[in-house]
């Protein structure tokens, strides 16, 4: 990783003669301790760190869960109610590991939102931010896998669900779903791969975070004004101990709220159906994804033949099905973000000095807010055309507001530096 | 060592090169690929998991009017001694009102015995009607309660995101209380 200077320096011979051989020290020196960060970051800054610390926790609680769970459709179920009744602290770990993946999606989509509202996403770092959709991508498919073990009601139809949602490709569709069961149904087969899928996933993100941060560390993190560096003495800060203590003080208050989810509402992200054990033959009468995907599955089901939208796209109903459509949508939903550097054509970063684009976000996170609310009810009346006309919006905003806006707007004017930004008000006392 | 391949008026040995590399790389890649398949194909039905693929049943019991599900490759399949009035109403479908258009004849061996899968054709749930306290959907055979289809009295769509009929089973009469599915 470059980006960082040390000038490492020890007396202790023992870490002369490592540090000889491999450089570790000077490493971690140059990018945790003098690492150059901008004076002004503010609280939402905290939420990278956060999202890191939540992996290892997943890891760690995933790793012990594991000790005790047995990936067979016969005793699955019975596996994790012995882990919740009868391993010593059994309940415990499975209702970190349970709420964890919650918290998890709270913090990087709040991440995430962060880098769109202050322009993270633009030159230079275009790369940093597609490895980010690339974690998003394969935290989402760890997450679907690790709810299908536990093997109740919704685990079952919901794995059945998403993996039907292949068939709707043309002529390779079934194969693939036979392919992705190892049967002709959600079965034993299904289950064992996906233990085994998602036992591996969480180590491909940790291999995802360490580019992320490589990509980061070249041209360390944007800042709310979105103003790059300009001069290191003036504009930033040592990573350690200033971030390092704030991100301390961050993580104590996500952990007070993970604790209160753990200790007093452990099954609120939950849906009871997930205490009845998996019954192929009974399809329960209302199937809901986790909180986190559903604006996505509001996406997904906003594409019934009739949607104006479907109709245009599909020519007509020549070129796909609406269930084919759906699925490409409710892809390219989030595929669509790798290309956000490139169709916003402003220069400017921060949303705190593009008033027509700060209007726009608003409105996008409300949409995604209301994707969610529609995603998690049955589509029926009035809910159908909110559900279509929000899924309008979310790629109306992405392909043609952003661009558009890029252009048009007129941003405010810019402060000269970070320093400048940090400096103006007592400036203004002088 | 490059200065003799990239000299410009070796042209001879150049081709020869070029056709060194491109060789190799085309029977690396050929290699890389069968030896990736046996990794994609471990994850396609075992030979056990096929072995299961026939079930037999007694249909002796089943009333008019009365359906049962059985279990034929881990799906459901759904057996319904139809009654003269649901078999009329099958027939008499126009076709033209199909979103996937099918006789009814076509779909049954026997007109009183409508055999078929028992799994949405939309994302594969199960659809209610097969029990009489059941919803059966706007057109008096199944209804889908997870996005909402109805399947007629044929099993044949009607209405809702769903884009097929439900699938018959490859199925024979052993005896005339008997049937083999699969
Ligand atoms: C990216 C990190 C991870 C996420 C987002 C994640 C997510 C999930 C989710 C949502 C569940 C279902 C919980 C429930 O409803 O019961 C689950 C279960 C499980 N996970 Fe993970 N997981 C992660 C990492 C891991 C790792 C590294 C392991 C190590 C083997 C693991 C092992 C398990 C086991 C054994 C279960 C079944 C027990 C249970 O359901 O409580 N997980 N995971
Ligand atoms: S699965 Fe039957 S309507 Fe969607």
């Amino acid at each position: 990783m470059s980006g960082g200077t040390s000038n490492f320096q020890s007396n202790s011979r023992v870490v002369n003669w490592i540090e000889h051989r491999l450089p570790v020290f000077s490493f971690l020196d140059s990018q945790l301790h003098q690492y150059p960060t901008p004076k002004n970051l503010n609280y939402f800054w905290n939420f990278g760190s956060l999202a890191g610390i939540v992996l290892v926790i997943m890891i760690v609680s995933g790793i012990t869960l594991a000790m005790s769970y047995t990936p067979h459709t016969d005793l699955a179920f019975d596996s994790v109610e012995r882990i919740m009744r009868d391993v010593n602290s059994g309940w415990l770990i499975r209702y970190i590991h349970m709420n964890g993946a919650s918290i998890f999606f709270i913090v990087v989509y709040i991440h995430i939102f962060r880098g769109l509202y202050y322009g993270s996403y633009k030159a230079p770092r275009e790369i940093l931010w597609m490895i980010g959709i690339f974690i998003l991508l394969a935290m989402m498919a760890t997450a679907f896998m690790g709810y299908v073990l536990p093997w109740g009601q919704m685990s079952f139809w919901g794995a059945t669900v998403i993996t039907n949602l292949f068939s709707a490709i043309p002529l390779v569709g079934d194969w693939i779903v036979q392919l992705l069961w190892g049967g002709f149904v959600v079965g034993n087969p299904t289950l064992n791969r996906f233990f085994s899928l998602h036992y591996l996933l969480p180590f491909v993100i940790v291999g995802l975070v360490f580019l992320h941060l490589w990509a980061l560390h070249m041209h360390h993190s944007n800042n709310p004004t979105g103003v790059e560096i300009k001069d290191e003495k003036k504009d930033t800060i040592p990573f350690h101990p200033y971030y390092t203590i704030k991100d301390m003080y961050g993580l104590g208050l996500m952990l007070i709220f993970f604790a209160f989810f753990i200790f007093f509402a452990p099954n609120y992200f939950g849906h009871p159906d997930n205490y009845i054990m998996a019954d192929p033959l009974v399809t329960p009468p209302h199937i809901v994804p986790e909180w986190y995907f559903l604006p996505f599955y509001a996406i997904l089901r906003a594409f019934t033949s009739d949607y104006w939208v479907y109709q245009i796209v599909s020519l007509g109903g020549w070129l796909m099905s609406a269930k084919l459509a759906g699925v490409i949508a409710m892809f390219a939903s989030i595929l669509v973000l790798l290309l956000l550097p490139w169709l916003d054509r402003s220069r400017v970063r921060s949303a705190k000095y593009r008033p027509l684009y700060r209007f726009f976000f608003w409105v996008f996170a409300i949409d995604c807010v209301i994707l969610g609310w529609v995603g998690g009810l049955p589509p029926e009346g009035v809910l159908v055309t909110i559900g279509q006309w929000s899924t309008f919006w979310y790629f109306f905003h992405i392909i043609i507001i952003v661009p558009v806006v890029g252009i048009l707007e007129r941003p405010k004017p810019l402060p000269d530096s970070i320093a400048a930004s940090v400096t103006s008000a007592p400036q203004a006392a002088e | 060592m490059s200065e003799t391949a990239s000299g410009s008026a070796e042209i001879d040995e150049q081709t020869r090169r070029d056709f060194l590399i491109w060789s190799t790389v085309a029977v690396g890649a050929v290699g890389t690929a069968l030896a990736v398949w046996p990794f994609i194909d471990q994850m396609n039905p075992a030979a056990d998991t096929l072995a299961l693929a026939s079930t037999e049943v007694d249909i002796s019991q089943i009333e008019v009017g009365q359906s049962i599900t059985v279990i034929w490759r881990g799906k459901p399949v759904f057996i319904r001694h139809r009654t003269p009035e649901e078999i009329k109403e099958a027939e008499a479908v126009d076709l033209a009102d199909l979103p996937d258009p099918q006789t009814d004849d076509a779909r049954v061996q026997k007109p009183e015995w409508l055999i078929m899968v028992g799994v949405c054709t939309h994302l594969g749930c199960i659809p209610l009607g097969q029990k009489s306290g059941d919803p059966k959907g706007d057109f008096g055979g199944w209804f889908c309660p997870c996005h909402g289809s109805h399947y007629d009295t044929s099993g044949r769509i009607r209405k809702g995101p769903a884009p097929n009929n439900l699938p018959v089973p490859g199925y024979e009469f052993t005896s005339d209380s008997t049937v083999l599915i699969g």
